[in-house]
């Protein structure tokens, strides 16, 4: 049987993150909880970066996909703990970024140390070359940094480990 | 004084900071160096600005008197904001934002990994998050300390023209008053001037990397902080950033 929960948790694969449409909220790990109280669906969100722009927009799309499938009442409260971190990206979603031309974080935030929390070696999503260097800390969004790949010359965004 | 009353002080000390920082960080937009750079701190100035909303929105729920981060960014006035002068300092320069940041930052990063461990769980939970992001700052910050301190001649020049115009606001950042001592005896704020000694020691170590002058004891600026005594500064950021909620406080996007 199918739980309401399990439902829920299936639709949420059809909301994608505003800024990088390739992933669902639920393959960047952003979905803390599905609960349901009474008559009304409560759902707990964290956001990547404290700034993040997307989550009102996040929070908007979610209340609609879940409207549009017959849930009317539907809470979503934005939760800071447990910091939201890489380690939550799905297999599912590492994938997809990597297809999308987006190399995944290469790493588990637990191995890295704070200050030097750059990986060794960014593998290039476009030609798998290990031959790459860091241009910028900060990328196009928060969660990005840009890279080079010196085989192949193409710019690309790296998912920065956090 | 309560301990309420100390920590909606307090937390709005943190966020006054990272607000006024990530709004004189936000000029740059459009403005700067090289691409890459803009958005750089375009990118810092948002994690900032986030980390404001987290604190006043908390210290909005502290004061209990149902003023959001907004009603406290935008509709307090200039006596009533806690940051201290470093932040709402000119960006002058490239080298002089930097620097400003770098100071900032090293801060910043040892007062979230104390305040981590605070007993007061939001404002930890804001920490925690945080500390992410901060870590980040002050490894860019750091790097270009570094990459023009060791420059060109005119690169280490400004550099070190940057520290003497600002080092006189780097003392205030340690000030305390009786605010802290009370959330500091119940476990909340961290003692600032243990930080001040990570703080002097970090600050050290990059100048010396860098080739630039750590600068011998001086007489410290301050006022802000604690006492809501900005510098001119001060209204001039204000009037920008609060011109459009007080002429249309219903305005949506």
């Amino acid at each position: 049987m199918v739980t309401t929960r399990t439902h829920i948790a299936e639709l949420l694969e059809q909301v994608s993150d505003p800024e990088i449409p390739v992933l669902t909220i639920m393959d960047m790990g952003v979905v803390r909880s599905i609960k349901e109280i009474d008559d009304a669906i409560h759902i707990d969100l964290t956001p990547t970066y404290s700034g993040c722009p997307a989550m009102q927009t996040i929070a908007d799309e979610i209340k609609a996909c879940l409207k549009a499938n017959g849930y009317n009442k539907v809470e979503v409260n934005e939760v800071l703990t447990p910091a939201w971190t890489t380690d939550w990206l799905t297999k599912k979603g590492r994938q997809k970024l990597q297809e999308y031309g987006i190399a995944p974080p290469e790493e588990s935030s637990v191995n890295k140390s704070l200050l030097q929390g750059e990986p060794k070696q960014v593998t290039c999503p476009h030609c798998k070359s290990k031959n790459t260097e860091m241009i910028s800390q900060f990328g196009s969004t928060a969660c990005k940094s840009l890279y080079k790949c010196n085989d192949c010359l193409e710019p690309f965004d790296y998912f920065k480990c956090i | 004084m309560t301990q309420q009353e100390a920590l909606f002080t307090y937390t709005q000390r943190l966020g006054d900071s990272s607000l006024i920082l990530g709004h004189r960080i936000s000029e740059w937009c459009g403005h700067g160096p090289k691409l890459e750079q803009d958005i750089a701190l375009i990118n810092i100035s948002l994690d900032l600005i986030g980390q404001a909303r987290n604190y006043l929105s908390y210290a909005g729920e502290v004061e209990g008197k149902g003023r959001d981060e907004d009603k406290l960014a935008y509709f307090r006035i200039e006596r009533e904001f806690k940051n201290p002068l470093l932040v709402e300092y000119p960006n002058g320069d490239w080298g002089q934002t930097i620097m400003r940041s770098f100071f900032f930052d090293v801060f910043n990063y040892y007062l979230l990994n104390e305040l981590v461990k605070s007993k007061d769980e939001q404002l930890a939970a804001i920490a925690t998050k945080s500390l992410k992001e901060v870590t980040y700052h002050l490894r860019h910050d750091s790097d270009w300390v570094i990459r023009l301190g060791d420059g060109t001649e005119e690169s280490h020049e400004r550099m070190q023209n940057a520290i003497d115009e600002l080092w006189m606001y780097t003392g205030e950042l340690f000030d305390m008053d009786e605010v802290d001592q009370l959330l500091i005896e119940a476990g909340i704020a961290p003692d600032l001037s243990e930080i001040k000694t990570k703080w002097e020691a970090k600050v050290k170590e990059v100048f010396e990397e860098a080739t630039l002058t750590y600068p011998s004891e001086t007489w410290m600026q301050s006022g802000a902080k604690l006492k809501g005594i900005h510098s001119e500064e001060m209204g001039f950021i204000l009037a920008e950033m609060q011109y459009l909620p007080r002429c249309y406080p219903d305005a949506k996007w």
